[in-house]
């Protein structure tokens, strides 16, 4: 176990360098933000000066050491926009965007599985092929359509809920959030919805392929054979089998959700850091872009280091830090 | 003549299909007697293994049994609802699998998959339970029983899993036991390892048992009794000594002239020709006809059950052994 830690630790940090150089250099190509920043009547001794106290003018080389050298000290830089360091940025909106997701996540997995057992117990069947066709519709209508529309039908036609803005914020143990007041809660439900339709349907269908794969297994006939009532072989035996590739793949989009919550965040004007993303590639803000990335890609490291732990939790045959 | 611990009239097995109906199992009649151990060979397909789960209620759909009764210690199983089902089923039945490998659930530990099986029947603490468990490992011949309950079914050699099987339908000392071709997946030594301990158990616990298998040497070695199954029907059944000396059934004989052990050395093996037929287009009369060399015309015509003494068969041309 702490062979596979420590293994894992190195594997990303080499992860981590290597993104930093591609996204550094990546950024740099797309343009000047020197063009941005001054105004176009800005006198040339003033041009030069801006482009001194940014660093821009000295080599690319010399400013990609400066930023990691700075950064093995927690520091990604300051936004050329608002003149703050950028990890305060991206910290005063991470918080917003991880509620939107988590509780995106949570409904995906709390209405996908319980669906999807039902399809796969019942293939075929009516409620099957209402569940299936409603999957469909998840997958394929795009995100922002629906998120319109679910503004559309329940803020305004039947005005039950916000459609923008985070709400009021609770807190509770130390932390602030708005799913501690009914006002936060509000706003936040059709966003969280927008951001999980497209991972429900995705849970239903791989409950359901795993339920149809597992059922007519061996095992399953040999708990019937032993007497084991239907409901502890559907949760116990059945479930169990099918979390292992459950989870991997929610490992997966888990990451991807965070990343790209820009569009539902755009549509309900909901705080988060996908759209600071997106007025930062506009005002061709490098080190935020470039900080941005960073921690999402340090996030989405670890949530495949937990996937790993959870997967020797539940499949007996992993064991961490054996392969060589 | 005392009460059989298993009764079977006429039971009849179908399948449905889109191409037709497939009489896996076709007016199969047997007995099985108090602590008597019945051998049922077939090649695959025969449907020695659905005769199997059809006793249990456990044919899967769209499979079904279609008539006929089961008459356990004279209790008709045919027609019961699935949960008077479940308090027979690893409790007064039991039954053992052909692939070990598959049997156990991976996921869960072996201790879990025997406690369970204790649980579902008596209401005793979890405590008795693991000591039931542990003894019944002990039985069936698992070094340090309590340490292996911990242990995960990868974690077991395919002998020891096959070992934890006949532990677990040992738990509730049952009155009958399927063996569904148990030692078939097997090394030989371990084979022969297995086959002794079964039958040391069955004695010991004065179980019925019912061994089926496509080894007539297997059969040989351990049943009272062998029925010998071929497309859906038993052919030719009696007394395991007497049907092994004098095969009456073409196709026992011919099964039996199939067996390398049973063939003088350096003579050739004589296979039966052609295929099993299909079971969508059996033969009319004797479904083994089309294969025989001493068919006639009047194997258009369904035989009739020959009963002789205790020997019966299912065939209008039976090897004249009497006369020997």
């Amino acid at each position: 176990m702490s062979v596979f830690v420590i293994r894992r630790l190195m594997q990303s940090i080499a992860v981590l360098v290597v993104t930093a150089l591609i996204v550094f250099l990546g950024v740099y190509a797309i343009g000047d933000p020197i063009e941005m920043l001054i105004s176009h009547d800005a006198s040339p001794a003033e041009r030069a000066q801006v482009i001194l106290s940014l660093g821009l003018d000295r080599p690319l080389w010399q400013q990609f050491f400066t930023f990691c050298w700075n950064a093995l000290h927690g520091d990604l830089g300051r936004s050329f926009v608002f003149n703050k360091p950028t990890i305060t940025l991206i910290f005063e909106r991470l918080p917003a965007t991880l509620e939107l997701t988590l509780t995106g996540l949570v409904f995906a997995l709390a209405l996908g599985i319980p669906l999807g057992l039902i399809s796969g117990l019942k293939p075929n069947s009516v409620t099957d092929e209402a569940i299936m066709t409603g999957s469909i519709l998840g997958f394929s209508l795009p995100g922002f359509w629906q998120g319109m529309m679910l503004i559309m039908i329940f803020s305004v036609w039947l005005g039950w809920l916000p459609s923008t803005g985070r709400g009021e914020m609770g807190s509770f143990l130390g932390i602030h959030s708005s799913l501690f007041t009914l006002d936060g809660l509000k706003h936040l439900i059709l966003p969280a919805i927008n951001l999980s339709l497209f991972k429900l349907s995705l849970v239903i269908r791989l409950t359901r392929t795993g339920v149809r794969e597992t059922m007519p297994l061996d095992f399953v006939k040999f708990a019937r054979a032993k007497g084991i009532s239907e409901r502890r072989i559907v949760f116990v035996h059945v479930l169990k089998n099918i979390l292992i590739p459950l989870i991997t793949v929610i490992g997966m989009e888990l990451g991807s959700m965070l990343a790209f919550a820009v569009v539902t965040e755009t549509i309900f004007a909901w705080p988060g850091i996908g759209k600071l993303l997106i007025d930062s590639i506009m005002r061709l803000d490098r080190p935020v872009v470039v900080a941005y990335l960073l921690v999402i890609v340090s996030l989405f490291i670890l949530i495949n280091f937990a996937v790993d732990i959870l997967y020797s939790l539940i499949d007996p045959r992993v064991r961490l830090g054996d392969q060589s | 003549m005392t009460q059989p611990v298993l009764d079977v009239r006429n039971l009849s097995t179908h399948f449905p299909t889109r191409r037709g109906v497939i009489k896996a199992v076709d007016d199969v009649s047997f007995q099985v007697g108090q602590r008597e151990i019945v051998g049922l060979v077939g090649e695959s397909g025969s449907g020695k293994s659905i005769t199997g789960f059809s006793i249990l209620g456990l044919v899967d759909p769209p499979g079904r049994v279609v008539s006929g009764s089961i008459r356990f210690q004279g209790e008709e199983l045919t027609g019961l609802p699935q949960k008077a089902m479940r308090t027979i089923r690893g409790k007064r039945i039991a039954m053992i699998f052909q692939d070990p490998m598959m049997t156990l659930n991976p996921v869960l530990s072996v201790g879990t998959q025997m406690i369970e099986t204790v649980l579902a029947h008596d209401n005793v603490s979890r405590a008795e339970a693991r000591a039931r468990s542990r003894d019944a490992l002990g039985l069936v011949g698992i070094p340090s029983p309590d340490e292996r309950l911990d242990a995960y079914p990868h974690q077991f050699s395919g002998g020891m899993r096959q070992r934890v099987a006949i532990a677990i339908a040992l738990l509730h000392r049952p009155e009958l036991i399927i063996a569904d071709e148990p030692t078939t997946a097997l090394d030989v030594t371990i084979q022969s390892q297995i086959l002794f301990e079964i039958k040391r158990l069955a004695n010991e616990f004065s179980m019925a048992l019912i061994w089926i298998s496509h080894d007539l040497g297997v059969v040989a070695a351990l049943a009272d009794r062998v029925m010998v199954m071929y497309a859906g029907k038993i052919v030719e059944a009696g007394p395991v000594d007497d049907v092994l000396a004098r095969p009456a059934h073409p196709y026992t004989v011919g099964l039996m002239q199939a067996i390398p052990a049973a063939v003088p050395r350096g003579e050739p093996l004589k296979p039966i020709p052609g295929m099993a037929p299909s079971p969508l287009a059996r033969p009319s009369g004797c479904a083994f006809r089309d294969r025989c060399d001493r068919a006639t015309d009047i194997c258009a015509t369904p035989p009739a059950l020959d009963l002789s003494e205790a020997r019966e068969w299912r065939c209008f041309h039976p090897k004249e052994w009497r006369a020997a």
